[in-house]
């Protein structure tokens, strides 16, 4: 539980300060300084975090990149939810053929070197945020899908379920009224860890160019501009490393702290 | 030859320039040192770049890795000194026909392939035609399209004859050749290339290709001028580069291309100024901001001169390449005859800009800071090629400069691959950031003359001004220097009164080699062209074989 | 167990079919033609070259048809050549394979080799500072932008200390080297590589097996041999360690995927000459023959990956039943 309310607490402060960005931020991300003095400043009370090579004040910057990184984990755990649900609902409840069809997709998702697929799909598509978004949704359900399945698996055979099938209720309001609700727990454990990993994929693809495209900023391009100058201002590689790092953490205790609350009998593997 | 300018490496094509000066007290002494040791080969010289070499043999190779290190295993009939100057290298000397329709070379007796065949007119005879067959794709044959015939008198004599005149011939034979007896069987080069070690006629010997990590080569004791100074060339595959440059200073490699950054900040450590000597001078490239004649946005030449007038190159020297440039007004290089320094430059004055927006029919009667014409808003996309930081700053800081003047920009990032598609086919873009090579032989044809306007032409942004197709063709058929001079000039003079480009810089070359090379003079040409006479004094030897 | 592995391999196939449909698909949905990459701002290419080019990668034909005839090649294991050299894409990537290979091969060593004992002792001694220890280490390893690590290896092991190679496998001058000098320089080299690629699989496995031996450990058998009064040690050994690590064997394979996608970051951060970087550079040329061939083999090497560590699991836990 503890480590749900730090995890949450930091997140919290996270979005906020990137939500209140325009207030808390202090400079234009984009406005740049291209006298001598001020481009590649050291941390200091004026700038936090330094500025960058072109006079951008870091910590402005990093805050507007703490949007493309929160909006990218959030909306591509929702679109991997979405069909990670519907299929793993879908295999685990009518079984059969279709279950065998889904599984092997599912297999071959597992296989799959995603971020191979990832960065060819995002390079040739064009890179910008919305195709990130889409493309990490698209290529991380699989392990959810496996999950639904099973817990639909084990709540199909339940008393509640076969009475309810008895009664002539629907197949659709039963696994919407009866199922879906109890399937959800270890969803959101699971949920919360891909906010993590999809926003370590983000910065990834952003680190190699074929995210978010400059000017605007985001951790993974600060830190491909640091890598150019990390033998002296060691300030752009440090910080958004950092934050890409606790913020993953965060999520990842707070899915962590899930578990164990939710699922309070097995310290379970993943 | 143009090429597109994203990886440059120092010891590629003869680099144009002017030098800034650079003093290394051993070169006063270096030429007795050599010859009282006679020319010994020794120690060996690292070099480091991104990308790995795609072909060894001169008339497929198409990027930088492959050319230079094809220059170092073969040579050609003619090549360039120091100063630019084209001199024989296979080739003892030359004729050209009075009516400049044939050319005759005279080859050297003396020179052997590696293999230890000699080197005769049939070789050249052979390259020369396979470059020609259209089925071998080599991508230089319309340098060479207007030869109709070559004959080889004898062993040592080969003559070229031309459809038409072309003055920009004789530079083209600076060529590679290649050995007729390991390929005259082959059917398709390429395909034979493959397997087989690379044999020139050049100062260094093929010795290792390991994909993706080195190309060795290693000296060449027959050479025909002389033993080079050092014994192993090695071409170090490093594709970050960051990496590189720790590389360097951690003296894992000799040298590289330092970035302005690297140059200016970097190289003040005692680590790096103990160990490593830099150059800098004029790179024989230059960058521009380029306009879609086709958009009706840039049919107004008042709106293109405005947006040049508007732009501050000498901050934008200062910011991207911090100072390391110089200001660019024309396609040809500075300090050359050709480069007009006259020419029209468009210094910057925002309410000059702002006065021709106005004659132009834009001004900002809303006061939103952004101008209007008929209701519409002054907007302009940018766009230039992802992952070269250089343009990509570029793009950034003329966002800047262009909104202070009421144009709105947004700056656009697309794939190199995505970029060329969109643009030089499809001709779908507004204002390009890009840059070109600049070739030793002033002709524009390809990039400005209207009939390279057609689809995959170079002229994308479809300029089209017939005195200038005019000028650039009589360019080509002239001889005479001091002719030739005075159309260019006039040429650079129309391009800068009609603004189809904003001309920004020309960027410096700043190649870094470790101390204990010595011999090394920059000339106008860089500091590559005389390699072979670099040397390492017997006590600061670092390899010993 | 023949039965077992021919079904095993027989499933692969339509998988391998599926993937190299997906990709290229994806590949030509892409706007930009790769005629123009390879020529685009070269002014001395003439028209004729490019249309030689198109047709000798049937540029010209639909979609569908240019998956008709490449599948007919890749079913001789043709992928064709690369748009960048000419050179075929096979021959290309089998030369980069043993580059990518042992760096995978010895990162798995050292995952297994570190992972296990940490988490085994972690389940032991639980609550202990040690496991508190590498609790904490296994979060921030799950946390960690693997690319980032990477620079900050080379950065003060490569760089600042000067202990290790700051990049490439084998330098120039391995020919000089004696036979141990050369294995010396290759290990070397392999430290900071293999520290970036194993991380986080390091960290993902040893907490696997710290909860797997948790979960064992409250098994009803344990609970009745402790009952039974065995030794602990007895236990250990025979009942827990057994049960706890043989899941761990399946894990092996799945820990596949995430190598090789490192692989594609890594291998280019630290200049080493194998198959990801070749694709990470293939996919930037849009050298599509080339992004196939290495898509194609880089899942090959997963599903065979899994599959050996499927048999395995197969072999030794008399429980999982062949015929199914």
């Amino acid at each position: 539980m503890k480590r749900i309310m730090i995890g949450a607490a930091i997140i919290m402060v996270i979005a906020i300060s990137a939500i209140c960005a325009p207030v808390v931020a202090g400079y234009n991300p984009l406005e740049m300084d291209l006298t001598e003095d001020a481009i590649l400043q050291k941390p200091s009370l004026e700038h936090f975090f330094g500025t960058d090579n072109l006079g951008r004040d870091v910590f402005s910057r990093m805050l507007y990149g703490a949007r493309v990184s929160l909006s990218v984990g959030f909306i591509a755990v929702i679109i991997s939810l979405v069909i990670g649900v519907l299929l793993g609902g879908v295999s685990g409840y009518f079984g059969g053929w279709v279950d065998a069809v889904i599984m092997r997709v599912v297999e071959v998702m597992y296989s799959f070197p995603t971020f191979f697929l990832i960065m060819m799909v995002v390079t040739f598509l064009g890179p910008n945020i919305v195709n990130v978004m889409v493309v990490i949704g698209l290529t991380s359900w699989a392990p959810l899908c496996r999950l639904v399945r099973a817990e639909f698996l084990t709540l199909r055979e339940r008393d509640f379920v076969s009475s309810a099938r008895v009664q002539g209720v629907s197949n659709f309001r039963i696994i919407r009224r009866h199922i879906l609700p109890n399937a959800m727990a270890p969803v959101y454990v699971s949920m919360t860890l891909s906010v993590g990993s999809a926003i370590l994929i983000e910065s990834a693809l952003s680190f190699l160019g074929l995210g978010v495209q400059m000017p605007a900023p985001s951790w993974g391009n600060i830190l491909t501009i640091g890598k150019n100058y990390i033998d002296y201002a060691w300030w752009l590689t440090l910080f958004p490393g950092l934050a890409i790092l606790i913020t993953v953490l965060s999520f990842n205790m707070i899915g962590d702290g899930l578990r164990e609350v939710l699922d309070p009998k097995s310290d379970r593997k993943d | 030859m143009l090429k597109r300018d994203n990886a440059v490496n120092i010891f590629k094509r003869p680099l144009f320039a002017l030098v800034v000066f650079f003093c290394v007290t051993s070169l006063f002494f270096c030429g007795d040192y050599v010859f009282a040791e006679g020319y010994v080969s020794r120690d060996a010289y690292v070099s480091t770049g991104a990308a790995d070499a795609r072909i060894l043999i001169p008339i497929f190779a198409d990027d930088s890795a492959s050319s230079s290190i094809c220059s170092l295993i073969y040579t050609g009939l003619v090549k360039v000194d120091k100063n630019l100057e084209i001199e024989g290298d296979l080739a003892e000397r030359w004729e050209v026909s009075p009516d400049g329709l044939a050319i005759t070379f005279f080859l050297r007796r003396d020179v052997r392939w590696h293999d230890g065949t000699p080197f005769t007119a049939r070789d050249v005879k052979f390259t020369y035609e396979t470059m020609l067959d259209p089925a071998s794709g080599c991508p230089y044959v319309s340098s060479y399209s207007d030869i109709n015939k070559i004959e080889t008198p004898n062993e040592y004599t080969i003559k070229f004859h031309y459809k038409k005149p072309y003055a920009p011939a004789l530079l083209k034979f600076g060529m590679g050749i290649i050995p007729s007896h390991m390929y005259s069987e082959a059917k398709n080069i390429r395909d034979e290339a493959v397997g087989k070690d690379p044999v020139g006629t050049g100062p260094y010997i093929f010795s290792e290709w390991k994909r993706a990590e080195y190309i060795a080569l290693i000296a060449n004791q027959d050479f025909y001028e002389h033993p080079p100074g050092i014994k192993r060339y090695i071409y170090k595959i490093v594709p970050d580069e960051s990496v590189q440059f720790l590389e360097l200073v951690s003296e894992s490699s000799d040298a590289m291309n330092l970035t302005p950054y690297q140059y200016f900040y970097r190289s003040d450590t005692q680590r790096f100024k103990s160990k490593i000597n830099k150059y800098s001078y004029l790179a024989h490239s230059y960058s521009y901001i380029g306009y879609n004649m086709k958009d009706p946005l840039f049919r107004d030449k008042r709106v293109r001169q405005a947006l040049s007038y508007a732009i501050n190159r000498e901050k934008i020297i200062d910011a991207v390449l911090l100072g390391l440039g110089e200001e660019c007004t024309g396609p040809f290089l500075k300090d050359t005859p050709f480069y007009d320094e006259t020419a029209p430059g468009y210094d910057y004055d925002p309410a000059k800009a702002k006065a021709l927006f106005k004659e132009a029919g834009w001004v900002d009667a809303d006061r939103d800071g952004v101008l209007e014409k008929n209701g519409k808003k002054f907007s302009i996309r940018i766009s230039t090629n992802q992952g070269a930081r250089i343009r990509e700053d570029v793009a950034v800081i003329v966002q800047d400069q262009w909104a202070k003047v009421g144009v709105k920009v947004r700056v656009q990032t697309v794939a190199w691959a995505a970029f060329l598609d969109a643009f030089v086919n499809k001709k779908n873009f507004q204002a390009v950031i890009l840059g070109w090579t600049i070739p030793i032989d002033p002709d524009l044809f390809s990039v400005w003359h209207s009939d390279s306007i057609g689809e995959n032409g170079l002229n994308f942004i479809s300029y089209s001004n017939k005195k200038v197709d005019k000028l650039i063709v009589a360019g080509r058929r002239e001889f005479d220097q001091e002719k030739r001079r005075e159309i260019y000039r006039k040429i650079h003079n129309h391009l800068a009164e009609d603004a189809p480009y904003t001309f920004l810089f020309f960027p410096y070359a700043l190649p870094a080699v470790n101390k204990r090379f010595k011999g090394i003079e920059p000339a106008p040409a860089g500091i590559s062209y005389n390699f072979i006479d670099w040397y390492v004094p017997e006590s600061e030897v670092k390899y010993k074989f | 167990m023949k039965r077992y592995i021919l079904k095993r391999l027989l499933m692969i196939i339509p998988m391998l079919f599926g993937i190299s449909f997906i990709l290229f698909v994806v590949m030509h949905l892409a706007p930009g033609d790769p005629t123009s990459i390879k020529y685009g701002m070269n002014p001395e290419v003439s028209q004729s070259a490019r249309a030689n080019f198109d047709k000798m990668y049937w540029l010209n034909k639909p979609v569908l048809t240019q998956y008709v005839l490449w599948m007919k090649r890749f079913l001789t294991l043709d992928f064709g050549r690369s748009f960048i050299d000419g050179e075929p894409v096979l021959k290309k990537i089998m030369s980069r394979l043993p580059a990518t290979l042992l760096l995978q091969i010895v990162s798995l060593l050292v995952i297994f080799a570190l992972a296990i004992p940490i988490g085994v002792y972690g389940a032991f001694k639980k609550d202990s500072l040690f496991d508190r220890v590498s609790t904490a280490f296994v979060f921030i390893g799950y946390a960690l932008p693997g690319f980032w690590l990477a620079l900050i290896l080379v950065f003060i092991f490569g760089f600042k200390l000067g202990w290790f190679p700051v990049s490439g496998m084998t330098p120039w001058y391995t020919e000089y080297l004696s036979v141990f000098g050369k294995i010396k320089d290759l290990l070397w080299h392999l430290v900071l590589p293999v520290t970036a690629t194993a991380f986080g699989s390091l960290a993902a496995l040893s907490r696997y097996t710290r909860s797997s031996m948790l979960e064992v450990k409250k098994e009803n058998y344990v609970l009745a041999a402790r009952a039974k009064g065995l030794t602990e040690k007895y236990i250990t050994s025979r009942y827990i360690l057994r049960n706890a690590l043989l899941p761990i064997i399946t894990i092996a394979g799945l820990t596949l995927p995430a190598l090789i996608s490192g692989s594609f970051i890594f291998e280019t951060i630290f200049a080493w000459p194998g198959m990801g970087r070749l694709g990470y550079e293939a996919i930037m040329s849009y050298d599509y023959p080339m992004v196939m061939g290495t898509g194609v083999i880089a899942v090959g090497l997963t599903l065979f990956g899994i599959l050996i560590s499927d048999i395995l699991y197969a072999a030794v836990d008399p429980r999982i039943r062949m015929d199914k």
